[in-house]
């Protein structure tokens, strides 16, 4: 099997979690197709790792890692606060810059 | 030359009155037509102490001058706001505030009835105001001041009844027309400046004398054409009949005897730029001859009083120009037969006024007749003024005009014979209009309704008319008398080398000439107009027709002027508003409906946003893609 | 499988058989769970579909020679960062599911079409970039051990990254604290101001309180209704959280009635 496989299937992941992104209404469906978007593209990295013969990209998809952790706390912390005011998680319903 | 502290006065007087009647409004409703008449008296009181002072003073110093403030200080144009009191601006200054005195007086009568008296006051005092500026401006620009404030009283006092559509569009045309003047007298400012660096009468004098031909003569040409403007001359005449629209005493003062004699007096001050430049005089000539018989013309076929007096001002007037651009020797003589103008025609006006009052405001001539028994002091002084202007010895006219036909005849040569006979037949035109005037009016049988009450006027009005007609009788006589005037204009107008050798007439030929000429025109208006039909004959010959057309100079004036000016201004506006506009409505209709189609873009969804951005990222793995191929 | 037991990757650029099967075992998986992310209607069944996903990924980590972030992957995004969703899951309503009816004109087709479309153009470039290009392999850069590697990595030539994210870290975690932090703007609720309230009410009814659950019906669980004197049951008597969740016990048995006709 080629190593390049891994790379196809982090395409694909990325994909589908971009499509989730596009298509679901619920912010938290949503994040964690963000959250999918980053784990594709850390086995990308992990696999150019193995490609390149170091351990830079395993660093990086670390601190990638890092990063979606980050995100993950101050993005649900908005969404508690949107919940808490309006009763609802679709991102649709935050639209008051609409018109 | 000495300095008088005094000057100022004559214009403060005048114009503190004319602040004080327009801000108090209503509250000097009671008192401020004499106020008014005070005031227009005292300056005419300072006007007499300061002829007594300049009589008592010899040579030089007979002129005075007082500096107010320094005006303009740019670079190097310095103007300080200067008056010049000599002997020219004196004769003007007793001119307008003692006929200006007068008038005021007559009008307190006249405008009795009248809601706004006030407010006509105020405008006549600053008339006098800005007149006497006019006259007393040691510089061009200082003249210039007064020349637009005299501009502006006229169009507010022709238009004081401006609620009449007809008036305020008479001043409208008033205004207009004195523009296209003044834009001449601004040029001429302006190439003066160029020329000489200076724009008062001594630098200006002072460059005169080594500038070239050609600017001379341009500098002429703008004043000739200030002066067409202001004392309606051609080609800018025709405002001066519609003017009439203002009440009679504004007539009188402004569109007779002072205002529009500015002209005059503007080429008399300028007269080292006149003597300098043959070309010009020239102009100044044809226009002179050509007004002057014009007006006569004109005057011929008017059936409204005061626009057949306002036909034979502007063609005394011609007569003026005429005198001034006959050389130094001329200006004596057009000054005097301007202020014996002053006099008669100003005397007249108010006649006329006198007449119209007692005749419920008619003014057609032919609706009246006989009223010389009802009104017979009205028609002793009209009559008076009558004989002044027909130079009729010993009377005011024969000393001026006879002296200007005796002039244009020494011009010599075929010109002289032109200007002569030219001034000669006008002197005959006018004997038959005001002739007509003075029968259609006074004398024969009355053809008014008898509704109608005419009456003499009170002693306010009539008490002008005998101190003005007095002036028509004798101020000829005394200005004349020893030369008296022509030497005490001698230092300004410069006319020692008067060339007197050559006299192709006697001035008794002249008289003689005159006269005769006078007597037959007067005799056939008598002859003709011994019956007069209530209303106009339409059978009349061509040359009547065109004269009641005022030789046709509106419809020119609209033909040439107005109606092209009018379509370029309309394809001006049709310019503006639909390519100038139209390309800027153009702009904001593109980025509108750019707007409207992106706003949709803008829906407030940001899964919307996201797919845009997407879609970007696919975009640009496109390009990625189809790069790296 | 050879000498290293951290290596499981054999050949350089060909990867050994079992790596083989397991990744044609497991990434079909994968992609099925990921698009059933896309299609399931409730968002717990996501979250566990992503669980799913992301052990997925930290066994193809390992396989790949990268030990650590495979450990990292199932501790801190299986365990914390998934149960941090499900927490916020059981916060917002864990029953909440959405319609799929898309109500944004425009959305979903472009959607798909850009998905598919990019997803087609990446794995295009990735053919032209990968075409005979040899993969190094891991085995010298983890000599020392894949821990000891990433290490010597981040605290040299990375450390001032390291540091950085720190901070970032931090900050996420007081920013989230200053976001879930509410704002008290009036004192809660006393007894004393819910009584008056409650006299204050249009009718008495409740005036003396609800009536508690199970109260003259036959058993007193939390989701049985209390009977009124009528023998009708009483639906306030019952939590609201339990009967907007649907979790109460009809009360037609319990009804006056029924209970008599048992008692016969």
């Amino acid at each position: 099997m080629d190593i390049s496989n891994y790379l196809y299937l982090s395409i694909i992941l990325f994909t589908i979690g971009a499509l989730g992104v596009l298509i679901r209404r619920n912010a938290i469906v949503i994040f964690m197709c963000i959250e999918l978007m980053l784990n594709a593209s850390n086995l990308a990295l992990v696999t150019f790792s193995r490609i390149h013969g170091n351990l830079d990209g395993q660093v990086a998809s670390f601190f990638t890692m890092v990063v979606a952790a980050c995100e993950v706390v101050v993005g649900l912390a908005i969404i508690v606060t949107i919940y808490r005011s309006r009763r609802s998680a679709s991102v649709d319903d935050a639209s008051l810059l609409k018109n | 030359m000495r300095t008088s502290s005094h000057l100022v006065y004559l214009i403060a007087l005048p114009l503190f009155s004319s602040a004080i009647l327009l801000l108090l409004g209503r509250m000097a409703d009671k008192w401020g037509h004499i106020f008014a008449t005070l005031i227009s008296a005292s300056a005419f009181g300072v006007g007499v102490f300061e002829f007594m002072a300049m009589h008592s003073h010899t040579g030089a110093n007979r002129a005075a001058t007082q500096k107010l403030f320094e005006w303009i200080s740019v670079g190097n144009l310095k103007v300080d706001a200067s008056l010049l009191l000599d002997q020219l601006s004196i004769c003007f200054v007793l001119l307008i505030t003692g006929v200006g005195t007068l008038i005021h007086i007559y009008s307190i009568a006249y405008m009795d009835h009248d809601k706004d008296r006030r407010r006509f006051f105020a405008y006549l005092n600053f008339f006098i105001a800005a007149m006497l500026l006019l006259v007393l401006g040691n510089s061009y620009l200082n003249l210039y001041v007064g020349w637009e404030g005299v501009g502006l009283a006229s169009y507010l006092l022709i238009g004081f009844w401006n609620h009449n559509q007809t008036y305020a569009v008479a001043a409208k045309k008033a205004f207009i027309a004195n523009r296209i003047g003044d834009v001449g007298l601004s040029l001429a400012i302006m190439i003066c400046f160029t020329q000489f660096g200076a724009v008062s009468f001594d630098g200006v004098k002072a460059g005169a004398s080594h500038a070239s031909p050609a600017a001379l003569t341009a500098i002429g040409a703008m004043l000739l054409l200030a002066a067409a403007g202001k004392s309606a001359q051609f080609p800018l005449q025709s405002w001066l009949g519609d003017a009439m629209a203002g009440p009679t005493p504004v007539s009188a003062l402004i569109h007779a005897a002072t205002m529009v004699t500015a002209g005059v007096y503007l080429i008399t001050r300028s007269n080292f730029i006149f003597d300098a430049s043959s070309t010009a005089r020239i102009l100044v000539v044809t226009v002179g001859v050509i007004t002057l018989l014009f007006g006569a013309i004109v005057g011929t076929a008017k059936d409204d009083i005061k626009k057949a007096l306002a036909a034979s001002t502007m063609s005394q007037i011609g007569y003026m120009i005429l005198a001034t651009g006959l050389g130094p020797v001329g200006y004596a003589f057009a000054i005097m037969h301007l202020l014996t103008h002053g006099f008669f025609k100003a005397g007249m006006f108010l006649g006329a006024g006198s007449v119209m009052h007692g005749m419920d405001d008619e003014i057609n001539m032919r609706k009246y007749g006989g009223l010389a028994k009802l009104m017979p002091i009205t028609a002793v002084t009209f009559g008076l003024g009558y004989l002044a202007i027909l130079g009729v010895p010993p009377f005011a006219g024969f000393y001026s005009k006879d002296k200007i036909i005796e002039t244009a005849f020494n011009q010599g040569g075929g010109k002289g014979i032109i200007l002569g006979g030219a001034a000669l037949l006008g002197a005959g035109i006018t004997a038959f209009y005001m002739t007509r005037v003075v029968v259609l009016t006074f004398a024969g049988a009355k053809r008014w309704k008898d509704g109608s009450h005419p009456h003499e006027s009170s002693v306010l009005m009539w008490g002008p008319m005998v101190v003005l007609a007095i002036g028509s009788i004798a101020s000829g006589f005394l200005l004349s008398a020893g030369g008296a005037l022509v030497n005490w204009l001698q230092p300004v107008v410069n006319a020692s080398h008067a060339e007197g050798g050559k006299e192709l007439m006697k001035p008794l030929v002249v008289s003689v000439l005159a006269l005769g000429i006078v007597a037959l025109g007067a005799g056939y208006a008598i002859i003709k107009y011994r019956t007069v039909p209530e209303v106009a004959p339409e059978k009349v010959s061509i040359f009547t027709k065109i004269a009641r057309k005022d030789l046709y100079q509106d419809i020119f004036n609209d033909a040439v002027l107005v109606k092209p000016g009018t379509a370029l201004t309309a394809g001006l506006v049709a310019t503006d508003h639909h390519v100038i506009d139209g390309a800027v409505r153009l702009v904001g209709w593109v980025i509108g409906e750019v707007s409207d189609v992106l706003r949709k873009l803008q829906n407030g969804y940001v899964r919307s946003y996201a797919l845009m951005m997407f879609v970007g990222v696919f975009i640009g793995a496109l390009i990625l893609w189809v790069v790296t191929a | 499988m050879l000498h290293n037991s951290f290596h499981f990757a054999l050949t350089v650029g060909r990867t050994a058989t079992p790596e083989a099967v397991q990744f044609w075992i497991l990434a079909p998986l994968a992609v099925i769970a990921a698009l059933g992310i896309l299609v399931v209607k409730k968002a717990v069944h996501s979250a566990l579909l992503m669980a799913w996903v992301m052990v997925t990924l930290a066994i193809f980590y390992i396989a790949e020679d990268a030990l650590f972030l495979g450990i990292v992957q199932i501790v801190v995004y299986t365990g914390a960062v998934m149960m941090l969703f499900l927490f916020i899951l059981m916060l917002v309503g864990i029953d909440s599911s959405e319609s799929f009816v898309e109500n944004l004109k425009g959305q979903r087709i472009p959607s798909i079409v850009a998905a598919i479309g990019l997803g087609g153009l990446l794995v295009s470039l990735l053919g032209r970039a990968t075409v005979s290009a040899p993969a190094a392999g891991l085995v010298a850069a983890n000599a020392e051990g894949n821990v000891q590697g990433i290490a010597k990595l981040l605290f040299t030539q990375y450390v001032w990254a390291f540091e950085v994210v720190s901070a970032l870290l931090i900050t996420a975690a007081l920013g989230a604290m200053v976001l879930a932090h509410s704002q008290k703007v009036r004192s809660p609720f006393a007894q004393r101001d819910l009584s008056i309230a409650r006299f204050r009410k249009s009718s008495l009814g409740d005036a003396a309180g609800l009536p508690a659950s199970g109260v003259f019906a036959r058993r007193n669980a939390v989701d049985v209704p209390a009977l009124l004197p009528d023998g009708s049951p009483a639906p306030t008597s019952v939590s609201q959280t339990l009967r907007s969740r649907g979790d109460i016990i009809t009360s037609a048995p319990f009804a006056l009635e029924a209970i008599e006709e048992q008692e016969d």
